[in-house]
């Protein structure tokens, strides 16, 4: 039986910090993170000691592979929602605090959008007169360098990872039909802008490789990091490396639903002898991105075509039998039904009128803004006041961003965005995580997503393990931190029981 | 389902009968026409001053 996905999203965003002569990213990201950490009561850092970003999926290190290395002297912060705020490859990157189901997780990646833009306006009262700083949650400068919004999601050990990449791969290749962030032009070698005026994807310019470790250059479709950040010995977790950044929410929500059950059927090995393996992932991947038409036909493994909307039919239906039979209590089962109504939805207006989801999708979203500022002004695909509407677009500053002025549908209600920015989602262990830290702050000496250090005073300094990515929960543990009234009862408490 | 079925296993090159005409403007597509409209209205005062400018300057070192 396919475990809970448990999940969460890593986001890299932009930053611009003008007025400043040569501008640094990482200072600049420094000063966002340290405005923002500073304006609460304490940091709390992050405790490297079980990072092995290195570690391949596959059981070995390809040669010339570069495992990417964990920056420690930057900023890194713990939330007290659980979440990891720090500077990763010049970039401010927001980690959401792990999420019981896809409906949870939108939750959490808003209240990440609302902590930059918070964090901008703490860093702009600390920027001398003339300097200017801002965020932008987007994959690409435009200009050959992308960034990354990874998924993670919880998997059975168990399960052969050669299925998961050979079976997952055309998902992630046609998702993007509904996931896809938009952007104008492309970036790829060899494609100029006025072959691709408009394509489906930030990132999909950027993927070279079908497998693989890497994750800043020669990026893979499937990525093999093997970094469980659980008990290893029952665990992995897919690093998903291939999506957008999305605003939308329904495209969001829909990107983690459909992946999630995707990866559920897997593990029950519901594909049986469906395959539905393309002849050229790589190749496909642009293929799809670049063809708004959503008609272009893709090599198939065996000999025939389909287009992108046709495998994701494929899926789609896979997903139902698998519901009917299954059950989709890994998912959520409410998450799991609405999960599959919205699919249908989008699959069907794709087909039918694509524009008719201007309000759900950000990809079509961003191309009806642009393209009637385009008609209306009558200018060209490459004209830069288009390529500055695609950035603003992700502008994280309500001021701002033009997504913001778009009336998109919300699944989720600001008020429970707000309260996710300092409260920890009830179903993980983040709970727990993220409850120490409101209530123990200066007693938590490190944080990492499997273990709590608590620093009491006398020595040893004392960590709580917490291989459990499901335990740690508001039912598990609510009761015991009521009870206790300091970090050293909690500690005896955990220890005698 | 079963529309749907027959619609996605059409081949391509087989002809296509057409069965009633395109539907007419939702209400819903209406409004959010003329909220684009208004949008594109005040756009401008939104907008980076310089959009070249703005756009040459936005570079970011490649992340993951």
């Amino acid at each position: 039986m396919a475990i809970r996905k448990v999940c969460g999203i890593e986001t890299e965003y932009g930053i611009l910090l003008r007025g400043a002569g040569e501008p640094n990213p990482i200072t600049a990201s420094s000063l966002l993170i340290n405005a923002y950490v500073s304006r609460l009561q304490r940091k709390v850092g992050w405790d490297f000691e079980d990072e092995t970003p290195g570690r391949d999926a596959r059981g070995f290190a390809r040669e010339g592979a570069m495992a990417p290395e964990v920056e420690t002297h930057l900023v890194n912060a713990v939330l007290t929602n659980g979440a990891r705020y720090y500077v990763d490859h010049a970039h401010p990157e927001y980690s959401t605090p792990e999420c019981a189901d896809a409906l949870e997780l939108v939750r959490y990646d808003k209240a990440g959008e609302r902590t930059l833009a918070r964090s901008v306006e703490a860093a702009v009262e600390l920027l001398p007169v003339g300097q200017d700083i801002a965020v932008y949650k987007n994959n690409s400068d435009r200009k050959g360098n992308s960034y990354g919004c990874h998924e993670n999601y919880l998997l059975d050990r168990a399960v052969p990872f050669f299925r998961i990449a050979q079976q997952v791969m055309p998902h992630f290749v046609t998702r993007q039909v509904f996931c896809g962030a938009g952007k104008v032009g492309s970036e790829a070698s060899g494609s100029g802008g006025a072959e691709v005026p408009y394509q489906l994807s930030q990132r999909a310019d950027f993927f070279e490789e079908e497998i693989g470790l890497e994750t800043t250059l020669k990026r893979p479709i499937v990525n093999t990091r093997d970094e469980p950040h659980a008990d290893a010995q029952k665990y992995r977790r897919l690093h998903v490396i291939v999506g957008d950044a999305n605003l939308c929410e329904v495209a969001t929500y829909l990107k983690l639903g459909t992946t999630a059950i995707v990866l559920a059927m897997i593990e029950d090995d519901w594909f049986g002898d469906r395959d539905l393996s393309l002849h050229a992932p790589v190749a496909a991947l642009r293929r799809v991105s670049y063809d708004l038409s959503l008609r272009e036909p893709l090599p198939m493994a065996d000999g025939t075509t389909m287009t992108a909307i046709e495998i994701q039919w494929e899926l789609l239906d896979l997903a139902r039998k698998y519901a009917n039979e299954h059950g989709l209590e890994c998912i959520g089962e409410q998450v799991g039904a609405e999960v599959l109504r919205r699919w249908e939805h989008v699959l069907t207006a794709l087909e039918d009128d694509p524009t008719s989801l201007a309000g759900q999708l950000d990809w079509v979203a961003k191309h009806q803004l642009i393209d009637a500022y385009r008609e209306r002004h009558g200018l060209r695909w490459s004209d830069h006041k288009l390529a500055a509407l695609d950035l603003q677009y992700h502008d994280v500053r309500p001021g701002r961003s033009l997504f913001a002025r778009l009336d998109t549908e919300r699944l989720v209600t600001e008020e429970s965005v707000v309260a996710a920015v300092t409260e920890p989602p009830k179903s993980t262990r983040a709970y727990f995580r993220g409850r120490c830290l409101q209530r123990w702050a200066s007693s938590v000496a490190a944080a990492n997503w499997d273990s709590l250090v608590f620093d009491l005073g006398v020595d040893p300094l004392r960590r709580v393990p917490m291989m459990e990515p499901l335990r740690g929960t508001a039912a598990h543990v609510d009761t015991l931190l009521d009870r206790c009234a300091t970090p050293s009862e909690l500690l005896e408490a955990l220890g005698s029981s | 389902m079963t529309e749907r079925e027959q619609k996605r296993r059409q081949t391509p090159g087989r002809t296509e009968e057409v069965v009633e005409e395109l539907p007419a403007p939702t209400k819903q597509g209406e409004k959010l026409k003329a909220d684009l409209d208004e949008l594109l209205d005040e756009i401008d005062e939104v907008l980076e001053d310089n959009a070249e400018e703005f756009v040459r300057s936005y570079i970011q070192k490649g992340g993951q």
